[in-house]
């Protein structure tokens, strides 16, 4: 789909969105001005989105350094009266966390909505965590969408909510949500403010300890104003079905309930909580008066769970409570249809029929994300095997980081052996040179470094830690397909922007060995792997080569491509482009035959570097 | 009217989600609800990547083992691992050509002969088309245009629920301009594959 019908769809149209795209249209529809972001799966096409058409619409977007920085620059929007949208995957949040518990004391002049994508399961992070806690530990406002229409709605509804209560919202997706494509119907678009204007009041916007002390008091007072009010919300709905046993669920969740219930036409009665937190106490009490048994159908966390726990305690109720805690719902990962299936029957001591499930009986190869024909990542890990195995090191560790490049764990790279979170590779890599006498290569993206490397490589400067970080500067912020990082002369608006030198930075840091290289040229980066290796010191390697993507797109662009071939003459079928340098293009035939791709070969070349008996050559 | 689900699976690159995009917004030009859940992340290339269509009156766009009506597989061996969805009632389009991943040069799994996966889909799936998608793309004038060949075919499906037109409609709204020729020649040697 062409992303700027998400700008130029009239009223009343319906559009196929991703809750994502619908997102950008809730903001849009909501006068939003200043929109600001650090990319992360599986919030990433909001940014996509933004970054296409936020000229078009007259709204200030960036891809922030980092997610402190992107809920910093919409708080300021927002106390300036304009409104502001934040954006983030759930571990974002954590960067952000300090500012945005702030912002709750300090309120808003706008609104500001901050929206969070959880990844229940796991699909593109390193945890699932539940980030409704966020609102419960900052104390602002939840609502929580479970469709693309509702994302739209629901956003408009969070910016009003947001200013006339004068608090940022908490707006949380999961990847179900976030990556769910469904129709939506447009609303009118409401032109943004251009600029605005901020107003001082030290004492409202500071919180140094007198002030914090009222804000803190203030917040609670708002919350309180607003608590009675959500059980009245239009976002909080029941779907009534029967009254044997209640449903309360929330998100996508809601979604699973609602097939189950219809397929089975189950006598049950379920309380959609879109607007869920404060916690509609009165809703849930009413709700709990009509029916004994109540299932919580809610993902990673028992949160409503205990808030229903704790209605049932305050009012001292004889309803039965069914959710993770009682084991009616598996604990931890999303739900599937079949997972509250079976929560929802057995509740109701229903038998389940067992299906006959079809399973395949030949092998099926394993196909895990590989990094991409003409991937400088690869050759960047190849000359740092090759130069460490020249060397004759020994059990030198990868502190590794958050990127493409994190799959150097699979085989035969295995250069990832330690990962935290964004920027954590350089950390731990202090920490190893001082815990160990074994040598220490850290690996981490452009992107990454500028989002939270920056600190940590002062701190390995001047806590004077002996190892190589290797900054893998691919023009880009890959994963998330391909934003602009802070490296690349241009802006999330697509127009121009000053370039930062991360060579310029670690010198200006006192990194005293500083070296940048090409990867493609595998002889080279070998060698000043060689050197940095054993270097006494600190030593940084920027291996710097855009993203295969960028530069397969650019080669199509000029219809430029070449694609390589093996001389079968020359080739030994030693396996070594197979085992040590592993592009997806290369195949063995059944006769052991070794050969490119050409579908796949992206013509980088690199391979004719690896090949002993240059048997690779240029397809003609 | 019930609901229709369409699971896809294939490789990464390969368009299985462009495939799902111009179904589902056919099927908005017919008037039908449409829920579609995509795969993102991770895996740029080379991945697995599968997506589920749920057409009429749904929520959640997930599919449950055994509960499709329409399995697509763009890749053999890929159309083996969806057979779970499959059921009694399900038709199922695969593709016979196949791409290999590099867990298998480096010998860390095993790709069966195509034949071998093939006659096991023949014993276990009722109403099985197989289809050289990659043969009749090349025929239409480009390797690229392999989603659009199967995209015919499963427009051919007894019960599919849009019509021809809305899809053909729906692609030239969602494919770029110069490419339009070539896809659908690709779309018609697709449909005729089904259709007989």
């Amino acid at each position: 789909m062409n992303v700027f019908k998400i700008l130029e769809a009239k009223e009343n149209s319906k559009l196929f969105l991703l809750g994502n795209e619908a997102a950008v249209r809730g903001a849009l529809e909501s006068g939003v001005s200043v929109v600001s972001t650090y990319p992360g799966t599986p919030s990433s096409e909001i940014g996509n989105v933004f970054s296409k058409i936020a000229k078009a619409a007259h709204v200030y977007f960036e891809f922030s350094a980092n997610e402190k920085v992107a809920v910093e620059v919409s708080a300021a929007a927002a106390a300036s009266g304009l409104r502001s949208f934040a954006f983030m995957k759930h571990v974002g949040l954590n960067v952000a966390a300090d500012s945005f518990m702030s912002v709750a004391y300090l309120g808003v002049n706008a609104g500001m909505v901050i929206l969070t994508a959880d990844d229940p399961s796991m699909y593109s992070s390193q945890n699932e965590q539940d980030n409704r806690i966020y609102a419960r530990l900052a104390n602002v406002p939840l609502i929580e969408p479970s469709s693309p229409q509702e994302v739209k709605e629901f956003m408009k509804y969070a910016f009003d909510i947001s200013e006339q209560f004068h608090l940022p919202i908490l707006f949380r997706t999961t990847t179900r949500v976030s990556h769910m494509r469904g129709v939506v119907e447009t609303g009118k678009l409401v032109p943004p403010k251009e600029k605005g204007f901020f107003k001082k009041e030290p004492n409202k916007y500071v919180p140094v300890p007198q002030n914090s002390r009222r804000m803190h008091k203030e917040l609670m007072e708002k919350m309180n104003k607003l608590a009675p009010l959500i059980s009245e919300s239009p976002l909080n709905k029941v779907f009534d079905f029967g009254n044997e046993i209640g449903v309360i669920t929330s998100g996508g969740a809601f979604n699973y309930v609602m097939d189950v219930v219809k397929e089975y036409s189950l006598p049950v009665k379920i309380l959609k909580l879109g607007f869920s937190h404060p916690f509609p106490e009165k809703l849930v009490l009413d709700f709990l008066g009509e029916v004994q048994k109540v299932v919580v159908v809610e993902e990673v966390e028992p949160i409503m769970e205990k808030e229903v726990l704790a209605i049932v305690g305050k009012y001292g109720l004889n309803n039965k409570i069914y959710g993770k805690l009682s084991g009616t719902m598996p604990r931890i990962y999303e739900y599937t249809p079949d997972i509250v299936k079976n929560g929802l029957f057995n509740t109701l001591g229903r038998k389940i029929e067992a299906k006959e499930i079809l399973k395949p009986e030949s092998a099926i190869p394993s196909r895990p994300p590989v990094l991409c024909p003409g991937c400088p990542h690869r050759a960047t890990y190849y000359a740092v095997k090759d130069a460490i195995k020249e060397l004759g090191l020994k059990d030198v560790i990868f502190p590794s980081d958050i990127g493409c490049y994190t799959l150097g764990i699979q085989k035969p790279y295995e250069t990832a052996d330690f990962l935290l979170s964004m920027g954590a590779s350089i950390g731990t890599a202090c920490g190893f040179a001082h815990a160990t006498n074994q040598k220490v290569v850290a690996f981490i993206g452009d992107s990454t470094f500028f989002h939270a490397g920056l600190s940590a490589l002062a701190n390995a400067v001047h806590n004077e830690a002996k190892a190589v970080i290797v900054i893998m500067d691919n023009r880009t912020t890959a994963m998330t397909g391909r934003q602009p990082s802070l490296s690349e002369p241009v802006n999330g608006m697509g127009g121009e922007a000053p370039e930062l030198s991360i060579s310029d930075i670690a010198k200006a840091f006192g990194v005293k060995f500083v070296e940048t290289v090409d990867p493609y040229n595998l002889h080279k980066t070998k060698e000043v792997f060689k050197r940095a290796l054993q270097y006494d010191g600190l030593a940084v390697v920027i291996t710097k080569h855009p993203c295969a993507l960028i530069t397969d797109a650019e080669k199509r662009k000029r219809n430029f491509w070449i694609t390589f071939r093996i001389n079968q003459d020359k080739c030994t079928r030693c396996m070594v482009c197979i085992t040590d340098f592993a592009c997806p293009s290369f195949f063995v035939a059944e006769d052991g035959s070794v050969h490119i791709d050409p579908l796949i070969c992206d013509g980088c070349g690199v391979c004719t570097q690896v090949c002993p008996y240059n048997a690779i050559e240029v397809r003609r | 009217m019930s609901v229709y689900k369409i699971h896809l699976t294939g490789v990464g690159g390969q368009g299985t989600i462009k495939m799902s995009t111009i179904i589902g917004e056919a099927a908005i030009k017919r008037g039908l609800n449409v829920v579609m859940s995509e795969v993102h992340g991770m895996a740029q290339r080379g991945g697995v990547v599968t997506t589920d269509l749920k057409i009429g009156d749904a929520h959640s766009p997930l599919i449950e083992n055994g509960d499709a009506d329409l399995v697509i597989g763009f890749e053999p061996a890929e159309t083996l691992r969806s057979l779970p969805k499959v059921s009694e009632k399900t038709f199922v389009i695969t593709n016979s050509a196949r791409i290999v991943p590099f867990t298998v040069g480096l010998g860390l799994s095993e790709y069966p002969p195509v034949e071998q996966i093939i006659s096991e889909l023949k014993a276990k799936v009722k109403h099985l088309f197989v289809i050289n998608a990659e043969e009749l793309a090349n025929k239409a004038g480009n390797i690229m245009s392999l989603n659009m060949v199967l995209l015919g075919a499963a427009t051919a499906i007894p019960h599919f629920p849009i019509g021809k037109d809305e899809i053909i409609q729906a692609m030239k709204e969602n494919l770029p301009p110069k490419t339009i020729e070539v896809n659908l020649k690709a779309f018609e040697l697709g449909f005729k594959e089904v259709s007989g």
